[in-house]
């Protein structure tokens, strides 16, 4: 039998095979053993990967604080203010309009109330709603039925998000008081005081847990003008599919009327209010897109003086019996392995600093690393990979061995 | 395992060129050589510095072509063979040993030894099984958890052979094995070769400067300007 033929049915394709099974562990010893010879450029190199990886982990953190509304918003719910400003309030007795309008399941006004707890640092979202509005509305804030009907029942009730009862070390029983920027109470002071009777979770994790809701009719009696005033209306549509259509209607229903309105999705309203902060999104990626290139110039440096310096090394290998392919698969793992060791533990500790809290001190209404970006995140390590080792991998893989051990 | 008879060439070089360019410059290294090697057979190979012995040993063990003629092993033309095949044909039948040992400076002498042995389907016991007898046989089992650094050169050449025979090849390829080391650690690496070709039938092709090494072997050729020779070459 030819050597050829016997090479491919018997010999090389056991040979093939042996490349393959249990490959990954038997060369990751090699692979292993080739990085420790520099341990000083090895592990700086790992250093620049993991400090990459730790800012990419903190600010996709940030950045989904700001955009986590836009992307939980619900379809099926539209805004509406003043078409002037959203500066300007609308009469609560729109309401009953609104819900007229054909396609409309449930509006509810929200006052807002722009208060301060303790420091004027401690700035979050309070608003006053109609406490049997508040979870139609929203029906993505989960809370128990005890803590529901205390809310009811409660004139100067109120419900806060887990996340930011979290933040103050709030309890249901406590009672908070909050200093209006923007209200008098009758008694001439800026002060309300709520009993806090609920906590609400939120369905998924970005759902924002940061809000503080309290009761419409005890804000309205309260408050020393402005009655019968609200900021704006969340309304709830039978199908989201014509929530664009029903919000033209709406506002064309309050057109040419003292206070006309203009109505939009939840998450267009959302998206332009992330935008008034700046397109966070593109600044993050601007800010990555420099880091990992700088940092694929770091490695890539790394990994080509890698294989110039052990030229033999890998002529040796060939000579041993090593495919091209395969000289070219230990290349590209080393590099894997680089780029792989300072991402994990760079995201490990973006994980662990985000966990700790958002750089605002809770003014995000969410700060986590969306499960998404882990594997955004595993994409990028195996594309830095890819391209910091594929140059110098292609130079070991056509490395001819007679030229090579002649060097 | 080839098929190869002890009476038959084993090896079977046919008349052979191999130019190489460097530049507009071309330069004839081998021209229209012919060889045969029997089974068995400790053959060295001597000349001067670029007469063509190492172009010729790369060209037996699969890790050149030529330019013309053709190279057979075990009645097979290896210098037909892709890649591929070729590297998995030097996995199986050649065992080489370098002038400098080129041993993996981050493995130990049993890991290097082994190395060759990661292209089979052994498991990772029987591939330690076999590094240690291989070992056992150049006589370094006690050096056999140590860096090259940790080795004199002529452990570092013995673990080089103990690397070539691991896998049991029909072949084995000698580039000047005791260039780099003093008379006795060259004469145990010789002693060493002579006991493989001996008593385990191991053909082995010697490239070598030194006379005292060529005398070990059964038989040399010498080599001048690309062509081969019974008797030294002034």
């Amino acid at each position: 039998m030819p050597l050829e033929d016997e090479l491919s049915e018997d010999e090389l394709s056991e040979d093939e095979r042996c490349e393959d099974e249990d490959s990954e562990m038997k060369y990751l010893y090699l692979i292993l053993s080739n990085l420790k010879r520099k341990k000083i450029r090895t592990g700086l190199t790992i250093l620049s990967v993991m400090v990459a990886f730790i800012l990419f982990g903190y600010l996709t953190a940030i950045r989904q604080g700001f955009v986590a509304g836009v992307e939980v918003a619900g379809a099926d719910r539209l805004y509406l203010r003043n078409r002037i400003s959203p500066l300007k309030s609308l009469p609560q007795t729109y309401e009953s309009g609104i819900e007229q309008i054909e396609g409309v399941e449930n509006a509810a006004h929200v006052s807002w109330f722009g208060g301060i707890y303790q420091d004027p640092r401690n700035f979050f979202f309070q608003v006053a709603m109609e406490p049997e509005e508040l979870f139609v509305i929203y029906p993505e804030y989960l809370i128990s039925d005890e803590h529901k009907k205390a809310f009811l029942e409660t004139r100067s009730g109120a419900i806060a998000g887990r996340g930011i009862a979290e933040r103050f070390d709030w309890k249901v029983g406590d009672r908070i008081p909050i200093r209006s920027t923007v209200w008098r109470n009758k008694d001439g002071g800026r002060s309300w005081e709520f009993d806090l009777v609920g906590i609400y979770d939120g369905e998924e994790k970005g759902t924002d847990t940061s809000r503080f809701f309290f009761r419409y009719d005890f804000f309205n009696e309260t408050r020393a003008f402005g009655q019968g005033r609200v900021q704006f209306y969340m309304i709830r549509v039978s199908n989201p599919e014509r929530a664009v259509e029903i919000a033209a209607a709406i506002d064309l229903a309050f057109a040419n009327s003292p206070a006309e309105t203009r109505t939009e999705p939840e998450g267009v309203m959302l998206q332009g209010v992330a935008n008034q902060v700046g397109n966070i999104g593109f600044i993050i990626l601007s800010i990555m897109t420099a880091v990992f290139f700088t940092l694929m110039l770091v490695t890539g440096n790394t990994m080509a003086y890698t294989v110039r310096e052990r030229t033999a090394e890998w002529a040796v290998l060939k000579a041993l019996g090593f495919t091209d392919r395969g000289v070219l698969g230990l290349v590209l793992g080393e590099s894997l392995v680089l780029t792989a060791a300072g991402g994990i533990i760079g995201m490990v500790l973006a994980w662990t600093l985000v966990s700790l809290g958002d750089p605002t001190r809770g003014s995000l209404p969410v700060f986590f690393i969306p499960i998404r970006d882990l594997l955004v995140a595993s994409l990028l390590i195996v594309a830095m990979a890819l391209i910091a080792g594929i140059i110098p991998a292609r130079q070991a893989q056509k490395l001819q061995i007679a030229d090579a051990l002649r060097r | 395992m080839m098929q190869t008879t002890v009476d038959e060439a084993l090896v079977k070089v046919s008349g052979v060129d191999k130019i190489f360019k460097r530049g507009s410059e071309v330069i004839h290294v081998l021209g229209g050589l012919d060889l045969e090697i029997p089974t068995g057979e400790f053959l060295a190979l001597m000349g001067p510095s670029g007469s063509g012995k190492s172009t010729l040993l790369n060209l037996v063990g699969g890790l050149d072509r030529p330019s013309e003629g053709s190279v057979e092993v075990g009645g097979h033309r290896i210098d037909r063979l892709p890649g591929r095949k070729l590297a998995a044909w030097r996995a199986r039948h050649v065992g080489l040993v370098f002038q400098f040992y080129n041993l993996m400076p981050v493995l130990t002498a049993q890991k290097n030894v082994e190395l060759p042995l990661l292209l089979t389907s052994l498991s990772r016991a029987e591939r330690k099984k076999r590094a240690a007898l291989a070992l056992d046989i150049v006589g370094l089992t006690h050096r056999a958890g140590h860096y090259p650094r940790q080795l004199s050169g002529g452990e570092q050449q013995r673990t080089g052979i103990a690397r070539a025979i691991v896998t049991d090849p029909t072949l084995l390829l000698c580039d000047e094995p005791t260039g780099d080391l003093d008379r006795k650690a060259g004469d145990e690496v010789l002693e060493l070769l002579q006991a493989l070709n001996r008593e385990q039938g191991k053909t082995i092709i010697m490239v070598t400067h030194d006379q005292h090494a060529a005398e070990r072997a059964s038989r040399t050729l010498y080599l001048n300007k690309g062509q081969l020779s019974t008797e030294p070459v002034d």
